[in-house]
């Protein structure tokens, strides 16, 4: 038997890749959202696939955030599997109200009676110099919200592979795709199909530190390991991926055999997505750990235009090291 | 934009169209009562002087449409022919409700009638039903999406963001503006600019015109009109139906913000006491027929209420249930 073959890919070709073969697969997959066909995606992720699938099937919106991702609920109540881009997570904002009293409370509220197969994908997060408004990190916000599921790919298979799962989830799934990972390359794995969205990921193996991280901070957090192994210390590396349902086993897993954790976010500290982590290390395994939970989030401000001073707030493998230290008591 | 005068319906039909009104009008009196003796709770907005509204769009609408409807809903799910025990169980919050009671007076659902909500978000529904028109002009289904709503909704973004994707992309959508007057407690000449809803529709590009929403014959012949011309493929249309509740808001409003004489006023064109009117004046109404139309009602009813009282509880294990789907969709 021969291994599989691997191609490389971007991580933005990974994302197109899942998209048009979802669209050749399934009739009922569509796109919309602004600027996804003639434009090419803000991001360039949709580029090319107006002139291959049509208007119909790729369909620029108006700015209304709010009618565009109501819409796509609608549609997915009656038949359809559409996939709404909102541009980034920071204009999510202007369709709250559809995402958290709707897709997320309409299969409840009317027992049972009507799923939402709805996706919609976003960039999100900070680092390029975009500043306040265009900067956000609210994975944490939307995790909060029974009813929908939020991923957060951080690979290039998980890129590709969980469009593909989410698509064929009967309820909303919400894909949060870094804006600092579209140009990443690495190994696509051909013919991958759909993967797993409701587990975590050792990325990395070690015994003497637990990092958990998910998305954009996945890289920064593999780099900060690197630099701990310079100085033996042998950090567990653990890629969340899946936002809600969070996969507390595979998390207890590794801090039950290092006793340490180190919580990565890009998200603020307070009242977010590394303290309810924090929260269920404390609850599952307490009288495991052998020194207490630390993180490392980005700091309680705007984000920053000036190059220097949004580096400084968000975190870095250096940062991420030397919280690590700091637990692991070495000092460096 | 003038519509010539409705049309006299047929005997039957008339009597059909009263019927339905009737069902609404005692329904939304027993609640009233059931919700004094505590039997119902949360919120509950009754649809008391808006019943030719419903009764007259559904008369345009076909099995395979759907509805997206208000908090106010009680007469468009009545009228739509979602059962009346279910939704009464509903309102008791009983497990044989038409949402399991997960939803209450605001949040009535029923997939058989294609009855999509049950929308307490005000203007939150229309989004819904710009999507749904997309499905069914996707699939080439000829199917028509009725979104009722109030005039209050029209100051909101989503209102707006609506009226323009649907003209945009040229959707099947039966817009149903109930304009009652009130937001709540705010009058339209006090949040408005521009108090001519239809006006504002027809900024977007589609039909629209305003309706005497107390008259059952004017709104049925007008939704009729719309959704032949949308079936037709003229895209979405707009139905401002001038209205009056005759309730306070809620349960909860003491009614501060109008004058009990307006209220009078607008209780002198009852939708049902005029139809009733012009019925007997054409010789297809008399006592005898009304006492055992209203019999009929009121024995419907009462097997409604027999219905939620004799319903049960969902069991406290179920409270998680249905937050994500059991089965996955094929």
């Amino acid at each position: 038997m021969t291994a599989p073959s691997v191609t490389t890919s971007t991580y933005r070709e990974a994302i197109r890749a899942a998209i048009r073969e979802a669209l050749q697969r399934d009739e009922r997959v569509f796109l919309m959202g602004e600027d996804v066909g003639r434009y090419g995606g803000c991001y360039a992720v949709s580029k090319g696939l107006l002139e291959e699938f049509g208007p119909e099937r790729i369909r620029d919106t108006p700015l209304s955030e709010s009618v565009f991702v109501g819409a796509g609920i609608g549609a997915a109540l009656n038949g359809m599997r559409p996939i709404v881009e909102v541009m980034t997570v920071n204009f999510s904002l202007l369709a709250l109200d559809q995402i958290v009293n709707n897709a997320a409370t309409i299969l409840h509220m009317s027992g049972g009676q009507f799923n939402v197969p709805l996706v919609i994908r976003m960039a999100t997060g900070a680092g390029r110099q975009v500043a306040a408004q265009h900067s956000h990190s609210f994975e944490g916000l939307y995790a909060h919200i029974p009813g929908i599921k939020v991923v957060a790919p951080a690979t290039i298979d998980d890129a590709h592979g969980m469009l593909w799962t989410a698509l064929e989830d009967p309820d909303p799934v919400l894909i949060f795709e870094h804006a600092g990972l579209y140009n990443m390359e690495g190994e696509l794995t051909p013919g991958l199909g759909p993967v797993d969205i409701e587990h975590a990921a050792v990325r990395r193996a070690g015994r003497d530190v637990t990092l958990i991280a998910y998305g954009g901070t996945l890289g920064k957090t593999l780099q900060a390991a690197d630099e701990l192994a310079k100085d033996r210390i042998e950090a567990e590396v653990i890629d969340l991926r899946s936002l809600r349902p969070l996969d507390t086993a595979t998390i207890l897993a590794s801090v039950s055999r290092t006793h340490r954790a180190v919580v990565v976010d890009e998200g603020w500290r307070s009242v977010g997505l590394s303290a309810e982590v924090s929260a269920r290390i404390v609850e599952g395994c307490f009288y495991e750990l052998d020194a207490p939970v630390a993180r490392v989030c980005t700091a309680e401000v705007p984000i920053p235009y000036a190059k220097h001073m949004e580096d400084a707030a968000l975190p870095q493998p250096g940062s991420i090291a030397a919280a690590a230290r700091e637990v692991v008591g070495s000092g460096g | 934009m003038a519509r010539k005068k409705a049309a006299p319906a047929t005997t039957g039909h008339g009597l059909a169209l009263l019927r339905e009104m009737v069902r609404i009008r005692r329904f939304e009196e027993k609640c009233a009562e059931l919700y004094s003796a505590g039997k119902i709770r949360g919120f509950l907005h009754l649809y008391i002087g808006e019943e030719a509204v419903a009764v007259g769009v559904m008369q345009a609408l076909t099995p395979e449409d759907a509805v997206v409807a208000t908090y106010r809903e009680h007469g468009h799910a009545l009228a739509r022919g979602v059962d009346a025990g279910a939704i009464m169980a509903e309102m008791y919050g009983k497990v044989e409700g038409c949402s399991r009671g997960r939803g209450g007076s605001m949040h009535l659902f029923d997939a058989r009638r294609r009855f999509v909500g049950g929308n307490a978000i005000v203007g939150g529904g229309l989004p819904l039903a710009v999507g749904m028109a997309l499905a069914d002009r996707m699939r080439g289904l000829d199917r028509v999406t009725a979104c009722f709503f109030g005039e209050g909704a029209v100051a909101e973004g989503e209102f707006h963001e609506s009226m323009n994707l649907a003209a945009l992309w040229n959707l099947p959508v039966l817009f149903c503006c109930e304009n009652n007057l009130y937001a709540m407690g705010t009058a339209l000449s006090r949040s408005e600019s521009e108090t001519d809803i239809a006006l504002k529709a027809a900024g977007y590009e589609m039909p629209a015109w305003p309706v005497d929403g107390m008259d059952v014959l004017a709104v049925e012949e007008a939704a009729t009109m719309a959704a032949s011309a949308i079936r037709s493929g003229g895209g979405p249309h707009f139905l401002e139906l001038r209205t009056y509740r005759f309730r306070p808001h809620s349960m909860f409003d003491p009614e501060l913000y109008r004058e009990k004489a307006e209220v009078e006023e607008w209780k002198q064109r009852d939708p049902i006491d005029a139809f009733a009117g012009r019925l007997r004046a054409r010789g297809e109404l008399d006592d005898a027929t009304l006492a055992a139309l209203e019999d009929e009602v009121a024995g419907e009813i009462a097997s409604a209420v027999d219905f939620a009282e004799a319903g049960t509880w969902e069991p406290i294990e179920d409270l998680t249930r249905f937050v994500y789907s059991e089965t996955s969709s094929p």
